[in-house]
């Protein structure tokens, strides 16, 4: 991850703290906004909503390491502060002055059926014209990550199940 | 709009809404000294725990055809929680009709301690949700929300989003969180947390109580039976973008999800504002900035934080049912151990119980990830 991030040529130290899902969740929307004109402009249409199946589960077993024994006996904040899993989406709205919706779901498997509602649903909101979408893992090794925009206007781009069932990069 | 149908919580103050709803107006607090030693931990600790003995006999009839020690005792309170919501909702729990949405910030991390005893599938928090609707035989995959303390509203939000596109008629919302080593050492480790009874929006406040609830709503798009007559109007969640751990000091996301519901209403007819109302410098600080920016400084403000402590995933589901019984008694809860503010500019916060006739509430909430919500509920006039 740190060779793409260098790849990206982005200076945002931050990046170095933070916690696998969250560096994954970064580089994803780095890579979708990059050329976006004026993409630092504060905006409250897009909500960030992501997915996954193990939660914060990596870092939880790192903090919960530390605090294992009261002989070995070393809470960080620093990382307590990432055994949430919608710090992802926090990072993300952070770097781009995103003030909109922030959510993260949990789901045993990539649910194309659950990700399509959920990501429906957040048009109610009357603001919100594009969810950034995301499916984010990294567990065991394992990274994974397939984010979207989805915009609220039609588009030749069909926002559907099949589309982001095919979109597998 | 949706209406409520059932509800029922699991806390240090009882087992029933009707219970906890009697002690908060008494004034009576769960929060209690718990010594060195208490979940393995190093250190002492103020907190409002859920009676576990208790737990465990009440749950003992329901498991006649499944054995005991298949649950952990956050999911019996879950099942034993949806039964009781649903003994006034009266639904088919099975439904394809019905979707359960699951609240949570940790679920079973305590599993984490003893991994030689527990599988690891025990963690994940998809597997406890699906534990709780294979209980009661739902076959609809389960939503779980996990958005750090404003969960709960989140899950709400949810259930109001799926119930007005109509894809189902029930939305059973469950709001659950246990404390464990792993939780009270992190808010430790933050320094978060007071060694006394917290004092939200006081002026000598200094930090906030954990605590353990487990609570759920259930929610119809159909209409309203006698009983209930309090309905979820709105909802928005919008973020800081300011720091993941640290409230922002102008209160921007709070802010400006307050504005998205306040837009098709007028202001005067807002009884209360239930404030998220940690007990924490900032979050308290915060909250007044966004509440004074929102222009609803005169409008009474309370927190329960003092009754349950703070209580995570579950925190907006159980504040949000103590406070439509309030609003369908027309009262105003008072804010426990409050006596003045510092605030720049002042809020109107509650410190006694008082009649209202005003037909709103508004329910407010913080966390981490720089993530706020705001839930609109409303009173329907009797039919």
């Amino acid at each position: 991850m740190t060779d793409f991030y260098r790849a990206l040529e982005v200076n945002y130290p931050k990046f170095f703290k933070m916690d696998g899902l969250s560096k994954l969740g970064f580089l994803a929307s780095e890579k979708i906004f990059e050329n976006t004109p004026n993409r630092f402009e504060p905006r409250e249409d897009i909500a960030v909503v992501c997915f996954n199946r193990s939660s914060s589960l990596e870092i939880d077993m790192l903090y919960q390491k530390n605090i294992q024994s009261n002989e070995n006996y070393f809470p960080s904040p620093s990382v307590f502060a990432y055994t949430l899993p919608n710090i992802v989406t926090g990072e993300i709205a952070i770097r781009n002055r995103f003030y909109g919706e922030t959510s993260f779901y949990i789901s045993e498997k990539y649910d194309t059926e659950m990700i399509f509602r959920t990501v429906n649903n957040c048009f109610l909101d009357k603001i919100t014209n594009f969810v950034l979408c995301a499916w984010i893992e990294s567990f065991k090794e394992k990274l994974d990550v397939k984010m979207f925009l989805i915009t609220k206007e039609k588009t030749d781009n069909e926002f559907s199940e099949q589309t982001i069932h095919m979109n597998d990069n | 709009m949706i209406n409520t149908v059932g509800t029922n919580i699991i806390s240090s103050l009882g087992f029933t809404t009707n219970e906890n709803y009697e002690n908060v107006k008494r004034g009576i607090s769960g929060i209690k000294h718990y010594d060195v030693g208490t979940f393995g931990l190093p250190e002492a600790f103020m907190a409002s725990l859920i009676e576990k003995e208790r737990l465990n006999d009440l749950f003992y009839p329901y498991c006649n055809h499944v054995s005991q020690s298949n649950y952990t005792e956050l999911e019996k309170a879950a099942i034993l929680s949806v039964f009781d919501a649903n003994k006034e909702a009266n639904i088919d729990l099975s439904s394809k009709k019905t979707i359960f949405i699951i609240s949570t910030t940790k679920g079973n991390v305590k599993n984490l301690e003893t991994p030689s005893k527990n599988p690891m599938h025990k963690v994940y928090l998809w597997h406890t949700a699906k534990l709780i609707t294979t209980f009661f035989q739902n076959t609809n995959t389960p939503i779980v929300v996990s958005n750090a303390c404003i969960s709960g509203a989140a899950a709400q939000i949810t259930a109001m989003r799926e119930l007005k596109n109509r894809h189902f008629d029930y939305a059973v919302v469950i709001g659950a969180d246990f404390l464990s080593k792993f939780i009270i050492s992190g808010f430790q480790s933050f320094k978060a947390l007071s060694s006394d009874i917290c004092r939200p929006f006081d002026k000598e406040r200094c930090g906030l109580n954990l605590g353990e609830a487990v609570a759920t709503i259930i929610y119809t798009n159909k209409v309203h039976n006698a009983k209930h007559r309090i309905s979820l109007s709105d909802g928005a969640i919008r973020n800081d973008a300011n720091h993941i751990s640290s409230p922002s000091r102008t209160g921007e996301g709070s802010f400006r999800a307050l504005n998205c519901v306040l837009q098709d209403i007028n202001k005067e007819e807002i009884a209360f504002i239930n404030a998220h109302g940690t007990a924490t410098l900032y979050n308290d600080a915060m909250e007044a900035v966004a509440i004074e920016r929102a222009g609803l400084q005169l409008v009474p403000v309370n927190s329960l934080k003092g009754y349950f402590g703070h209580t995570l995933g579950t925190a907006s589901v159980l504040e949000s049912i103590i406070s439509m019984c309030a609003l369908q008694e027309n009262t105003i809860l008072k804010s426990l151990n409050y006596n003045e503010q510092n605030f720049e500019n002042q809020i109107n916060i509650s410190t006694e119980n008082k009649r209202t006739h005003k037909k709103y509430f508004i329910k407010m909430l913080s966390g981490f990830g720089g993530v706020n919500a705001t839930l609109l509920f409303e009173k329907i006039s009797q039919l």
